[in-house]
């Protein structure tokens, strides 16, 4: 008897539910929508830029987008305070861009320069910036839940109300750090908010081929004693509704949060994968399921104009645009970058 | 002047830190409650309250995770692994994360931790409990690697490893634990990096690190009956690691031995022997050996553990068959 209930490629589509039409009432201010809208704004043409400069040969390695995930990170990046704390994986440019880092040093570390945010040490999977609270990008799946708790842990200590948001895909569930971090940050009643993106797929296996529940991250939950949220990861407002009721109770002292956002790439896993193990129905209503149209359709239905909307998106663009210019007349890094800090004195010595 | 056991000092270097800066923590498996399963942390919960001292689930993943956000954010978190041998569990966080945030972000982020963990074999404990893995530790660039061999040592390393702004392994031996040593009154920060000399002779010159201390130095002293004289230097830090006082005393002795507890292949004193191979070569009048656990496993039976392990007689006999 196989192992697997389905030949590769061949297993069941899982269609988007459709979007929930009352949330267009939910409570939320009109300038933080126009704020998610710029948002997903910023990150879809970002990834779209990126792709672009891949198919040109600008960026080298690898990169992983997010192109149909953009309202989860909008989301977050609109509830979270500025010292708060994010954690996000190799997918991470959106999140990154999310909470306030501009395009160009971005496209400038993808490129390899040295005007990168990281000086071109990083790359496409290590992106971050300490200063806008956003503590990394994560390439080794599960780690940094482990390690958004220490940040939790560390805002107790120190006394101050920050909280710490790690965002993780599917396939995390199904790895040894996912269960250590949350039966930690639920026995400490951590302030850690674990946000699972469910693309249904971990890199190129359907989820539900190599998980026993429906909900990988939210039917965990209650294993460790924890209620589990699941979202429609498209809708930038109920994203945001999941988010500021968590980070609410982190704050207060309530302990930790799981949230399942159900979403879809549009693309495949990485650049190197055009995702064609996807049945074809399954990603043309996905593809129909996109956050960003919608929400452009719910803003005209809360009564902002359609040259507000267009007047953001072009402001976006221009920005974009702008940024791979300076990041392609951009210099590598210098010769000498290759020693600098290995070590906290900026140096590379390990003997005397 | 006080005389202390490797066991105490643990406590002591571990407190002595606690007090001075309010960002230090501490966390592990049994080591608040219970003060430690080699009762080496017995007191610092009571002194220092669970705020600040963490008894933490069998997750060691969980525990690097939580020392390593916490010293991104502000905190100098020290962090157990009680048996050294359960890195393997969550060397993802050594190698992979800890040892490489600074680099990877530029330096825009640090890791200021000590991961403490009881290290090396003697205890009969059997393959899994026993290993001496610091070599896979200096293997790694981005983490500094100490392994003190007496009580002062630990106290003043465990100091010099707190406030040191990089992440640190600080490897204690579990062997050592009951051995005693004179400790200074006061306040101790000791510096890493900086190797010792413990012995001057002008036969040869003999590196060893941990258990292999003691154990070398009473090699030295059977040879020094037989008219031999050797140099005995405690490494005590293989990352960063003090070439100069090595390289200085076979420029002296001409001669070289090194004697590791790790499994002899890709062991710390294969990296020396490559330096002072091509660093120290017109000093030496011979071949440089290195006196090493073989690549084995170890077993758990005392007298084939014994066998394994360097020990006085077999560092004696080696150095004085080689030196002829």
């Amino acid at each position: 008897m196989p192992l697997s209930g389905a030949g590769y490629g061949e297993h069941q589509a899982v269609l988007p539910q459709p979007f929930d039409e009352s949330l267009k009432d939910a409570p939320i201010d009109l300038d933080v929508r126009i704020e998610l809208f710029r948002k997903q704004h910023q990150i879809r043409q970002l990834e779209k830029r990126i792709y672009d400069l891949f198919l040109q040969g600008f960026v080298r390695g690898t990169s992983h987008l997010s192109i149909g995930m953009e309202a989860i990170g909008a989301a977050f990046g609109a509830a979270l305070r500025p010292h708060d704390y994010s954690f996000a994986t190799y997918r991470g440019h959106g999140h990154t861009a999310a909470r306030g880092v501009g395009p160009e040093p971005i496209i400038a570390e993808l490129l390899g320069k040295a005007t990168g945010l990281v000086g071109g040490k990083g790359g496409s999977m290590h992106l971050a910036s300490a200063e806008q609270g956003m503590m990394g990008c994560y390439a080794i799946i599960g780690a940094h839940l482990c390690i958004a708790n220490g940040a939790a842990w560390s805002a107790r200590v120190r006394g101050t109300d920050q909280v710490a948001v790690a965002f993780f895909g599917d396939g995390a569930t199904n790895i040894g750090a996912f269960h250590e971090a949350v039966n930690y940050a639920a026995n400490y009643r951590l302030g850690t908010i674990f946000v699972c993106e469910n693309n249904l797929y971990m890199e190129y296996t359907p989820i539900s081929e190599v998980t026993p529940v429906t909900h990988p991250a939210a039917d965990r939950a209650p294993a460790y004693g924890m209620d589990a949220t699941v979202v429609d990861g498209n809708d930038a407002d109920a994203v945001y509704l999941a988010a500021r009721a968590a980070i609410e109770r982190a704050r207060s002292g309530g302990g930790p949060s799981i949230i399942e956002a159900k979403t879809y790439r549009h693309g495949g896993h990485s650049r190197a994968d055009p995702g064609q193990y996807r049945p074809d129905d399954e990603v043309q209503a996905w593809l129909e399921h996109d956050p960003i149209p919608m929400y452009h359709q719910r803003l005209l239905d809360l009564g902002v104009g359609e040259d507000r909307l267009a007047e953001i998106s072009g402001e976006v663009a221009a920005e974009i645009d702008r940024a791979t210019e300076a990041a392609k007349s951009a210099p590598e890094p210098a010769a000498e970058e290759l020693w600098t800090n290995v070590w906290a004195d900026g140096g590379s010595q390990w003997r005397n | 002047m006080a005389e202390l056991t490797y066991r105490e000092a643990v406590a002591v270097g571990i407190a002595q830190e606690m007090r001075r800066d309010p960002a230090v923590v501490f966390l592990g498996e049994d080591v608040a409650g219970a003060g430690g399963v080699f009762k080496t942390t017995s007191g610092l919960l009571e002194e220092f309250g669970p705020d600040r001292v963490v008894d933490t689930p069998i997750s060691e993943q969980a525990i690097l995770g939580a020392a390593m956000g916490a010293a991104m954010t502000g905190l100098r978190p020290i962090a157990e692994i009680m048996f050294s041998d359960f890195f393997a569990v969550c060397w993802d966080f050594v190698a992979n994360e800890i040892a490489k945030m600074s680099y990877m972000t530029d330096g825009m982020v640090g890791c200021p931790l000590v991961i403490r963990s009881g290290n090396g074999a003697g205890l009969r404990f059997g393959a899994q409990h026993s290993q001496s893995i610091e070599n896979w530790a200096m293997a790694v660039p981005g983490i500094k690697v100490v392994a003190p061999s007496t009580p002062a040592d630990l106290i003043g390393l465990t100091a010099a490893s707190v406030r040191d702004p990089d992440p640190v392994l600080l490897f204690e031996h579990k062997a050592l634990y009951p051995t005693k040593g004179e400790v200074p009154d006061g306040e101790i920060v000791d510096e890493l990096g900086t190797a010792r000399v413990l012995r001057h002779g002008s036969d040869a010159t003999v590196v060893a690190l941990a258990l292999m201390v003691p154990r070398a130095l009473e090699a030295a002293e059977r040879l020094a009956a037989d008219g031999i004289e050797v140099t005995v230097i405690d490494v005590r830090s293989l990352v960063p690691l003090d070439t100069a006082t090595i390289l200085d005393s076979v420029s002296q002795t001409s001669r070289l031995f090194t004697v590791e507890e790790n499994p002899r292949l890709c062991g710390w004193g294969a990296e020396i022997s490559s330096i002072v191979g091509e660093e120290g070569f017109w000093d030496l009048d011979g071949p440089i050996v290195r006196i090493t656990t073989p690549h084995l496993p170890l077993a758990s039976a005392p007298n084939l553990e014994d066998l394994a392990l360097p020990d006085a007689d077999r560092i004696a006999v080696t150095i004085k068959a080689t030196l002829g």
